[in-house]
């Protein structure tokens, strides 16, 4: 209880406020701009916020990460064009219940959605806080190295289709944390005798150029195809309702988000498709599915949105991010000195805590902007595709210009946004880099602190949460490799048949 | 309408384009070239175990990106051999365009330490929404644009980015002002 109120007092700090207020409104309405998502704008802000506390930093970024998903599904339903890339799934269903006229219908049911798979991973979060609490110190340096390796082996799993391309791309990231001076024998990797390469490469600048500044060259490369603003008339409170009479669907695809987003390098797009997936199958009408299912709006919303909160689980528990925006938000604890991990449960629990009720309370305060905000809100659909380019490289500089004012960390940002262009053009995923560049970094001192201990590789496992990740470690390849097999006997079976 | 669910497949698995393969190429050339540097861009110290040597872990990506990038090659060649996917020099010409655009982003870099934050980010925008074709109020609006932003980041959140030199051409109290807030 001491714990529950310290906490409070912090949130109630008028700089974490101000910065719950911003975060969660203005994710909203970068979430709802096509083009831009909580990715970019993290990527921007992410600089600006070293100089804040941690948690009001920490309170502005996800206040941006947990409603941009709010906001995106306003174009997802209004005009067929995702906000966020993760709001996809919500045009199969949205965008045909605006052609039948329902528009208010769909957004209702898409906000009411949100809520709901927030709050609930939020509620999962604060049950699982005294369990995570008591396993977390379980964790030593080996446990930590295997967890970062399970979060590569699920990184390149996840990507079905593209698993060698995500491999490649994860050893890139790898490597990038190389380059640099070795801290441990100061000897020089891949520097090339430049001066500028032997602090090695930075992180936040690598986010930006893959992040923000590739997007910004993109929508600039790309047309302008924004349409007059759509309106809408009508009430949203109704399909708001509506998504607590659909309990079951709205339940499972919570559950599907929360779980995926505890698991590293799963992320939305597989909890969506459970969750879809699972709603088609048990609904009453799945013929309605893709053609304005208020059950598939309510499975692909729920389940996106309760992946944020979810995912501060691994990276608060363990220190190792799940996904691009989490590994974003690490460079904040790290900047601060205040390392994530099973420490932090013990040392900062009000800290934690209050992370958990700023990430309740942004849900509420997306949905309650959404009520009263989203006729308005509309008028940022029209913005031109090539001018939000223009804004964004404009807002990219400054990302990269101020964490060490240095012009050369600028080219390197080009360099890697024009690296973004092409993965983003060819389809290929970009968020193994980044994982590849912080979690070969933990694996890499996780391995030489665990070495002392080491008498031969069974030691790695002897202890019983190390046995249990190498055990999913090998279970995840078990179950790639057979999916691999079967998908290619499915093949082979088809030309034969063919 | 037909009575078809709708196909996921594109959420698991994202289209192919036949330009794949230019990438898979060059990024395969890069993991041998890192892989022909290894020896000479790391130190294997003498003496002292494998597994606490500074170029196991270059070594270590280096493979991994030789294994992935040939799979992923070889994957290409495959898909391309199999099915279409558009037209790579289009593609490649796409890809291209950006450049320009990594040249805009550039200038702006080197000009901002000379003429300062404000000056260069608003005569950057306004410049490149000419270049961008837009005329009459969108335009106007881009130096509005500029201000706002380094208003917000500059005054408002004390981002660091140093005067521009010409700031020093100004009258100390101005120029000191200048360089806190604009």
């Amino acid at each position: 209880m001491d714990t529950f109120l310290d906490a409070l007092a912090i949130v109630s700090r008028w700089e974490v406020i101000a910065a719950l207020i911003a975060g969660s409104v203005g994710g909203v309405i970068i979430g709802a701009i096509p083009g831009v998502g909580p990715a970019v704008a993290i990527a921007i802000l992410l600089p600006a916020t070293f100089g804040m506390e941690p948690i009001v930093g920490l309170t502005l970024l996800l206040g941006i990460y947990g409603s941009a998903l709010f906001g995106g599904s306003i174009p997802s339903i209004l005009i067929n064009t995702p906000g966020t890339p993760v709001n996809a799934l919500t045009t199969y269903d949205g965008f045909p219940m605006t052609k039948a006229g329902e528009a208010p219908r769909a957004l209702g049911l898409s906000f009411g959605a949100s809520f709901f798979g927030g709050i609930f991973a939020v509620i999962a979060l604060i049950v699982l806080s005294p369990v995570l609490a008591r396993i977390a110190p379980m964790f030593g340096s080996r446990e930590i190295f295997l967890a970062a390796l399970l979060g590569c082996v699920l990184v390149v799993v996840a990507h079905r289709g593209q698993s060698l391309a995500a491999g490649a791309l994860l050893m890139f990231g790898l490597f990038l944390n190389t380059v640099g001076m070795e801290a441990n024998n100061y000897t020089q990797r891949y520097t090339f005798d430049l001066a500028f390469l032997t602090q090695g490469v930075n992180l936040i600048v690598v986010v930006l150029g893959l992040f923000a500044v590739s997007q910004a060259f993109t929508l600039l490369t790309g047309r302008d195809d924004q349409e007059a603003a759509p309106e809408i008339h009508g009430s949203v409170w109704k399909g708001v309702r509506e998504v607590f009479r659909n309990k079951r669907v709205a339940v499972a695809g919570s559950l599907s988000g929360t779980i995926m987003g505890i698991i590293p390098g799963v992320g939305e797009f597989t909890s969506q498709f459970l969750s879809y997936t699972y709603a088609r199958a048990s609904s009453k009408a799945p013929q309605l599915f893709g053609k304005g299912s208020p059950e598939g709006l309510i499975a692909s919303e729920t389940a996106n949105n309760s992946v944020p909160p979810a995912a501060m689980v691994p990276l608060l528990a363990l220190g190792i991010p799940g996904e691009a925006l989490t590994a974003m938000m690490l460079s904040v604890f790290y900047v601060h000195n205040v390392i994530p991990g099973p420490g932090l449960f013990r040392s900062h629990m009000d800290f934690v805590m209050a992370l958990y009720i700023c990430l309740g309370l942004l849900n509420l305060l997306a949905l309650a902007f959404l009520l009263v905000a989203t006729k308005p809100l509309l008028k940022v659909l029209v913005i031109p595709n090539r001018y939000l380019g223009m804004i964004i490289l404009t807002l990219s500089f400054v990302g990269i210009y101020s964490l060490r004012n240095s012009a050369v960390d600028c080219v390197i940002a080009a360099a890697f946004g024009l690296l973004g262009v092409v993965l983003k053009r060819l389809n290929l995923p970009i968020v193994p880099i980044i994982l590849g560049m912080v979690l070969g970094g933990i694996m890499e001192t996780k391995f030489r602190t665990s070495l002392p201990r080491i008498r031969s590789l069974y030691s790695w496992i002897d202890r019983p949460v190390a046995m249990v990740i190498f055990c999913l470690i090998c279970i995840v390849l078990a179950l790639h490799l057979w999916g691999l097999w079967r998908d290619w006997k499915g093949k082979s079976d088809g030309s034969v048949q063919h | 309408m037909s009575d078809t669910p709708p196909d996921l497949s594109d959420l698991t698995h994202p289209p192919h384009h036949r330009a794949e393969v230019v990438f898979a190429v060059a990024s395969f050339l890069v993991a041998v070239l890192l892989a022909a540097l290894w020896s000479s861009q790391t130190t294997w110290i003498d003496g002292q175990d494998w597994s606490r040597q500074p170029g196991l872990w270059p070594l270590i990506a280096v493979v991994g990106m030789l294994l992935f990038g040939a799979g992923e090659l070889a994957a290409c060649l495959i898909r391309n051999a199999r099915n279409g996917g558009g037209d790579v020099r289009a593609e490649l010409g796409l890809w291209l365009k950006a450049l320009e655009y990594a040249a805009w982003f550039l200038i702006y870099v080197l000009a901002t330490p000379w003429i300062g934050y404000l000056p260069a980010t608003v005569i950057f925008a306004t410049l490149l929404a000419v270049r961008l074709g837009y005329r009459g109020r969108v335009l106007l609006l881009s130096p509005l644009v500029a201000l706002g932003i380094v208003l917000v980041f500059k005054a408002g959140l004390s981002v660091r980015i140093p005067g521009g030199a010409v700031y020093d051409l100004f009258p100390q109290g101005l120029r000191n002002f200048l360089v806190l807030y604009l």
